[in-house]
């Protein structure tokens, strides 16, 4: 018989493959059912976030904000008006700044649920998303109650956030964060030993520190390879100072690291929101300053100079001082950023947008090489990619 | 003895177990499925859905026409033409607003100096094709008109927060 000589053959891995995340196009080169090399294929989601926001003042740029990483949506919404804020040289009141922190902690756990439960899925444990939707339900109704929608928030503001919370509102999260310990227990009975979903993770797609800080990694994907950095810790921003919380981190830097460091960081939120209910002052939610929030609305409608404020900052905006600045926060998937030029009118000059996903996925070839076909499914779960933010 | 426990646990399936006895405790667990179309979810005063343009109690439409919203609105949907009325004040004589592009960000409702224009309650509006999605300004009053109670139940449970 003669030797049977196989070449490497490429495989076209999405754009519409169902364990794809979204549009995720791969170009696998495969040897057999071995990843040689991999190409990541981006723009499928191209709108076009950086160039439209050009043409917007900062309060109708919000809105875009929450459509770049729709699974944490008030996450990203923090880091533009952070960044607004820093350009402003103003600090919002301290209690927009704990509600901010607050609904971050539970965008946190909003985006956490629906990585760590789909990507169980992909892995073959469709349980877990079960139960633990339920849940992210609960945390869509506190959105919806303090914003009007359940994903596309806007609400925070330059200056602080659009509208104080409810009434019974903090209650009911308090109550919440009661009950949703156990259901953590009960989705981690379910995978932590379990010996199928192991097979599948663990020791799949290593990395090490260093690999993970040269292909400039963040979030929980940097944390799993044993490096504790976090922005909340290294530079705090908002009330995070304040906050007492625990990093935490992995050993191997593998799928089942990055899994189970996203489960402790859900316990960790949960008392970052325990600790904001608690500690949450009473007082204002936005500036009074008028230059830079549009007055209450029953003070609009009563004075003439709220009212001619109003028109001013709903049509110009606010003329934000010329400046430049790069403001990160530590979003649910890693270093969320955004480098804001402004030239002294009412529209940002130039507004970049840093996606920790998209580093993520620039290093796809790091994760994949060596690894089965079968694993690039866990891959993509564990490094929790949307195309939303990687795309813009 | 922990390769002896560990061994005797992989072959035990005693994770596996667990996790099956788990689920089925689950299973006699009250079932927490909305019958959608009959049964629905809560829904706070702030939710923003349907676009209305309301009107004063005597009937006179509240919108003066000052376009606030067509120039606050971030996707361009909202298109204004104004004139004055044979009375001499001053009235829209064309409202559109575009469904398809509209994001339902709410900035036009905080926008509007005399609450003309709302985000109400009803979020069942899917229509078969396109068109039916460009509202003219007949139907936004038409929305008003049959939402009244219920935008204005709203606008009040959340006026002291805004």
């Amino acid at each position: 018989m003669a030797e049977a000589q196989i070449n490497t053959y490429t495989l076209n891995f999405g754009p519409q493959h169902p364990s794809a995340h979204g549009v995720l196009r791969l170009i696998l080169e495969m040897s057999g059912e071995v990843v040689e090399r991999c190409d990541p294929h981006v723009g499928l989601l191209h709108r076009g976030t950086e160039k439209l926001i050009e043409h917007k003042t900062y309060l109708q740029s919000v809105p875009y904000f929450d459509r770049l990483d729709y699974c944490a949506p008030m996450a990203e919404e923090h880091a533009f008006v952070l960044a607004t804020e820093k350009l402003l040289g103003v600090r919002p009141p301290r209690r927009a700044q704990f509600i901010r922190v607050l609904y971050a902690e539970i965008s946190r756990i909003m985006n956490h649920i629906l990585n760590i439960t789909s990507y169980a899925l992909d892995v073959g444990a469709m349980t877990p998303l079960l139960w633990l939707f339920e849940e992210r339900e609960k945390l869509m109704e506190f959105y919806e109650r303090v914003c009007g929608a359940r994903m596309h928030a806007n609400y925070f503001r330059p200056g602080g956030v659009a509208a104080d919370m409810p009434d019974g509102l903090a209650e009911d999260i308090l109550r919440w964060t009661g009950t949703f310990p156990a259901l953590i227990e009960d989705m981690e009975t379910l995978l932590d030993e379990n010996r199928i979903f192991k097979q599948r993770t663990v020791n799949i797609a290593s990395i090490t520190a260093e690999q993970a800080l040269d292909r400039g990694m963040t979030g929980p994907v940097l944390r799993s390879a044993g490096l504790a950095w976090d922005l909340r810790k290294a530079q705090p921003y908002d009330v995070y100072d304040e906050m007492d919380f625990d990093i935490p981190i992995g050993k191997n830097g593998d799928c089942y690291d990055r899994y189970l460091v996203r489960v402790e960081e859900m316990r960790q939120s949960l008392r970052i929101i325990r600790q904001c209910l608690e500690k949450m002052p009473a007082g204002p939610v936005r500036l009074e300053d008028g230059k830079v929030q549009s007055p209450r609305r029953s003070e609009m409608k009563r004075s003439m100079e709220a009212l001619i404020q109003h028109f001013k900052l709903f049509t110009e905006g606010v003329r934000v001082p010329a400046g430049e600045t790069y403001t990160a926060v530590e979003a649910p998937k890693g270093e969320f950023g955004v480098y804001l030029i402004s030239d002294g009118s009412g529209k940002p000059y130039r507004c970049k947008i840093r996606s920790p996903g998209f580093a993520h996925l620039a290093a796809f070839e790091v994760f994949a090489k060596g690894h089965m076909l079968a694993d690039i499914t866990a891959v993509i779960g564990s490094i929790d990619i949307v195309f939303g933010e990687i795309d813009r | 003895m922990g390769f002896i426990d560990r061994t005797a646990r992989a072959f035990l399936l005693t994770e596996l177990l667990q996790g099956m006895a788990l689920t089925l405790r689950y299973m006699f667990k009250p079932k927490v499925t909305l019958n959608y179309p009959f049964e629905k979810g809560p829904l706070s005063p702030r939710f923003r859905g349907e676009h209305a343009l309301r009107r004063y109690p005597n009937g006179e439409e509240r919108c003066i026409a000052c376009k606030l919203c067509e120039a606050t609105c971030p996707a361009l949907a909202i298109t204004i033409d104004v004139a004055p009325r044979a009375d001499g004040s001053r009235r829209t004589t064309r409202y559109d607003i575009d469904m398809t592009k509209c994001i339902y960000c709410g900035l036009c409702q905080e926008a509007c100096p005399v609450d003309a224009i709302v985000e109400g309650p009803n979020f069942e509006f899917s229509t078969e094709t396109r068109e039916e999605l460009y509202y003219d300004k007949d139907r936004l009053l038409g929305n008003g008109d049959r939402w009244e109670p219920e935008l204005a139940a709203r606008i009040e449970a959340d006026a002291p927060y805004r």
